[in-house]
């Protein structure tokens, strides 16, 4: 008896204790992460973590606050829902001059975009009236949702197509002195609620493709809704999206459209995509990640495309996909891709994904495997844009991460009735009059934003506000560039009813660098989907060329490796689109190297 | 969750012969029932939609319940126990809570089972060990855990199966009657909730569409070890839980039902338990008193 009593009494022990944990848990990872959640200051930053920001769009002389389209009044009651994307970056070298400018877009009718050129001066000046492609929102034509720069017809000047939830268009680049309209020309569609676009040559015949992910249905007039039946038909398994679209470059300034004929057929609601070599094949994947939904990833053969999602792993679990970045994170010459999606304490935890490769499934058909949790990049609130970056130099590549839904009220949050009709059945919440109100409350609002420094031993830290990242607006496009020429990738950032920011980056000297800016012969002129890959120290790193990539944004189309204190560069390989394999004679440090493909 | 050990009807043919081994496997009215019910649904809603976080985390959730259930058993009871209810708690656990971390799985389950063998008044326990865990989880570590809320795809089929499938094997366990309420109390509170909020009563209707609806309604609400014993009072205690979600509701609790039934289920228990022995108190007061009594 006494001895059952003694046990009843250790099993009480056992049973608080297991009540206890998760609290122990919690204290744990709260201390983790409040020893890097103190600014630092720039000096000590520096000494700590070998670079530091500062956001310096003011002085740099780029004032431009991003403002959300106004849609059918019939969407009144849950318009900062509906309308809480639109604000994209991406970077791009307009004018040739090897100073990287970039292409902001506004959403709301008669709002102009803005493209700032680099004045080799530490500041911008916005030009996009004078070329042409500022006042693309007027009203029946649709708004700027993003856009993705490439030299379509390959005579060196990068050429833009402007993703819309609207008319869509392309802009042909002459010779950095101004922009003419060439949508009709192309053949565009009259009407895309698109909010992704990607620029590669699937097909490697030289000439660059153009892929286009649909969002709302392109039937839906969002200024002039025939019906309220135009929102997700699931929270999870939505198929009810806008078509995707790939565009074959004829090469004489046309495009056909060629998506279901080479197996691209989706409905889902594509936020995000990328292209990239993920098995290296010699043909670039397809990466898309869908809101409401899986994510596809469309294997290309040289001839069509095959989705395997499901196969592969990356299209099992629904989730909200916000964000594609590829990049090479343990220096092993693979690319991990990492998509974003929803975590909010106490509604959802989604937790974003980062996808890497399993060993040795690059041959045997690709296998992945969610390492966000290990690599702790997972938790970072309603997240969207992201890219990878070596943004101290130390050769691993970093992740900085925006996020945020919708800021309004602070002390007010629409979670409860937002997951109240999420849970329901198509016909409720595929309707926008089932939707409980907004009434100015927020939604995943002024959230911290993430850096996760890679330690290169497997492990992200953050470290935003230690190194100056501290603000809370409803980020969306993250976009990465050497913009001063320094050797360090700076950031800027594109908010949703917010301000561009900009974050001059500052790494210290003791780390070395090396880019390269790639031009195609035979391969396309931009050379978008060349690889480049570094080997030093006894290990390598492999970047690539992207024409679109992360939320509704472009990095640099010059190629950023920081090598670390004391490199020695072994060797460096160049595959270019064509399949042709160049490896490099010579090289400097610390240098832009211009690399042309050999003839 | 957790059924456990759903009542089971009188096992007797019209004839009063006992049934055939074959009549016994596939009648709708066995031990079996309510662990294959739960399984059918995390196979139907997992190879239809993959409602599932992963296999591994649920087969973990599964594997913790039961070995604990068998450890606990033997250790208290002194046999080997039937793992059926085990099971259930485990497959809800897996089915319910989402968190991409494996800990909250293992520990969630370990909660359910060992809460059975200490939270006992007379021998009993009073919370709905699957219920009592994920609540507690929930409510701990917020930061990592959520349940499940998202509907089984877009279309009608798999959720008209589970309604049907479930409310037939319910009615057979005669206690249709539970579901019924707490359907019919949801439906009236989400329309007063909807005129109260001025939002659309869609939108109050809503989360009873979904799939976390359909386990708490089949499987939670029903659990005979954990509801009273009266029809007219399970009845009331259903009610009062839709009651108490209702005020939850109505303070933005998404977890509402959980949180209602763990603070309904045991004071009615307990009521339940007072009552009944106020009454043996009182019979056994009346035949002491008749004992006593001079012969007429």
């Amino acid at each position: 008896m006494k001895h059952k009593t003694q046990l009843r009494l250790l099993l009480a022990l056992v049973f608080a204790g297991l009540l206890v944990t998760p609290l122990l848990i919690n204290r744990v990872n709260a201390r983790r992460h409040q020893a890097n959640a103190v600014a630092l200051g720039d000096s000590a930053s520096l000494a700590r973590h070998g670079f530091y920001l500062q956001e310096i769009a003011h002085s740099a002389g780029i004032d431009f606050v991003h403002q959300a389209p106004v849609l059918d009044a019939k969407l009144n009651p849950i318009m900062p829902e509906v309308a809480s994307i639109g604000a994209s970056a991406s970077v791009v070298d307009f004018d040739k001059d090897g100073w990287p400018d970039f292409y902001v877009t506004d959403s709301a009718y008669g709002t102009k975009n803005r493209l700032y050129r680099n004045m080799h001066d530490g500041t911008f000046r916005d030009v996009a009236p004078q070329l042409g492609i500022a006042d693309v929102n007027q009203p029946g034509t649709g708004v700027s949702m993003g856009a993705v720069w490439g030299d379509y017809d390959n005579d060196g000047y990068e050429d833009l197509f402007l993703i819309k939830w609207g008319r869509p268009e392309l802009f042909h680049n002459d010779h950095g002195r101004g922009f003419t309209r060439a949508s009709d020309q192309a053949g565009l569609p009259p009407w895309i609620n698109a909010n992704t676009a990607v620029w590669f040559d699937y097909d490697g015949d030289g000439l660059l493709d153009l892929f286009v992910g649909g969002y709302y249905s392109e039937d839906v007039d969002l200024w002039h809704l025939k019906s309220t039946r135009m929102m997700p038909d699931s929270f999870e398994y939505a198929n009810n999206g806008g078509r995707k679209y790939l565009f074959h470059n004829l090469g004489n300034g046309h495009f056909e459209e060629v998506s279901e004929k080479l197996g691209i057929s989706s409905r889902r609601w594509a936020l995000a995509s990328a292209a990239a070599d993920l098995r290296g094949t010699g043909h670039p994947d397809l990466f898309v990640a869908n809101d409401y939904g899986v994510s596809e990833l469309y294997l290309n053969d040289g001839e069509r495309f095959h989705e395997a999602g499901s196969k592969s792993g990356v299209g099992f679990a629904p989730k909200s996909g916000m964000n594609v970045a590829v990049g090479d994170i343990f220096n092993q010459g693979r690319y991990a891709v990492y998509v974003s999606n929803i975590s909010e304490d106490g509604f959802l935890i989604q937790g974003n994904n980062l996808w890497v490769p399993k060993e040795g499934s690059r041959d045997s058909g690709l296998h992945y495997e969610n390492m966000a949790r290990d690599l702790g990049v997972e938790l970072g609130g309603w997240s969207f844009g992201a890219q990878f970056g070596d943004l101290n130099n130390d050769g691993n590549l970093d992740l900085y991460l925006t996020n945020g839904y919708v800021s309004l009220d602070r002390k007010k949050s629409y979670w409860y009735d937002f997951a109240k009709v999420a849970g329901g059945n198509a016909s409720i919440i595929s309707d926008a009059d089932h939707w409980p109100a907004v009434d100015n409350r927020s939604h995943s609002g002024y959230q911290q934003k993430h850096l996760w420094l890679n330690d290169g031993a497997g492990k992200f830290v953050d470290v935003a506000q230690a190194v100056g990242v501290s603000d809370t607006y409803d980020g969306r496009a993250v976009a990465m560039a050497d913009f001063f020429n320094t050797g360090a990738l700076d950031i800027i950032v594109a908010n949703q009813r917010g301000p561009l920011l900009f974050y001059k980056n500052t790494v210290t000297p003791r780390n070395k660098w090396i880019e390269f800016s790639l031009e195609g012969t035979k391969s396309n002129r931009s050379a978008i989907g060349a690889q480049v890959t570094i080997h030093w120290n006894g290990q390598e790193q492999v970047q690539q060329i992207a024409g679109g990539c992360g939320f509704a944004a472009q990095n640099d189309s010059r190629i950023h490796f920081g090598l670390g204190a004391t490199p020695e560069i072994e060797q460096i390989v160049v595959r270019w689109p064509s399949g042709k394999i160049q490896t490099l004679q010579s090289w400097k440090i610390g240098q832009v190297n211009l690399v042309k493909e050999p003839e | 969750m957790s059924a456990h050990t759903l009542p089971i009807a009188a096992n007797v043919s019209p004839a009063g012969m006992p049934p055939t081994r074959w009549r016994r496997i596939f009648s709708l009215e066995n031990r079996f029932v309510p662990p294959v019910f739960i399984t059918v649904i995390l196979l139907i809603g997992h190879f239809s939609f993959g409602i599932l976080e992963s296999f591994e985390r649920t087969l973990l959730a599964i594997i913790t319940s039961i070995v604990i259930e068998l450890l606990l058993g033997k250790v208290f009871v002194g046999t080997w126990p039937n793992v059926a209810s085990a099971y259930i708690s485990g497959i809800s656990v897996g089915i319910l809570l989402r968190s991409p971390a494996f800990w909250p799985y293992a520990l969630c389950a370990a909660i359910a089972i060992t809460s059975k063998y200490v939270v006992r008044v007379r021998n009993r326990h009073i919370f709905n060990p699957s219920n009592f865990a994920i609540c507690v989880i929930l409510f701990l570590a917020s930061e990592q855990v959520t349940t499940l809320s998202i509907q089984w795809g877009n279309n009608l089929g798999a959720m008209a199966v589970i309604w049907c499938l479930g409310s037939a094997i319910i009615w057979r366990l005669r206690r249709f009657h539970i579901c019924a309420t707490y359907v019919l109390s949801f439906l009236g509170f989400a329309i007063l909730r909807a005129h109260m909020v001025g939002d659309p009563v869609l939108s109050e209707i809503s989360p009873i569409t979904g799939p976390e609806y359909q386990l708490f309604i089949f499987f939670m609400i029903t659990d005979p070890k954990t509801t009273v014993r009266s029809r007219l009072g399970q009845c009331s205690v259903v009610f009062c839980v839709a009651a108490v979600e209702m005020v939850l509701r109505l303070h933005n609790n998404i977890y509402a039902p959980l949180y209602a039934l763990f603070m309904v289920g045991p004071p009615a228990l307990l009521l339940e338990m007072w009552m009944s022995s106020r009454k043996g108190r009182v019979e056994q007061n009346l035949q002491n008193r008749i004992a006593g009594s001079p012969a007429h």
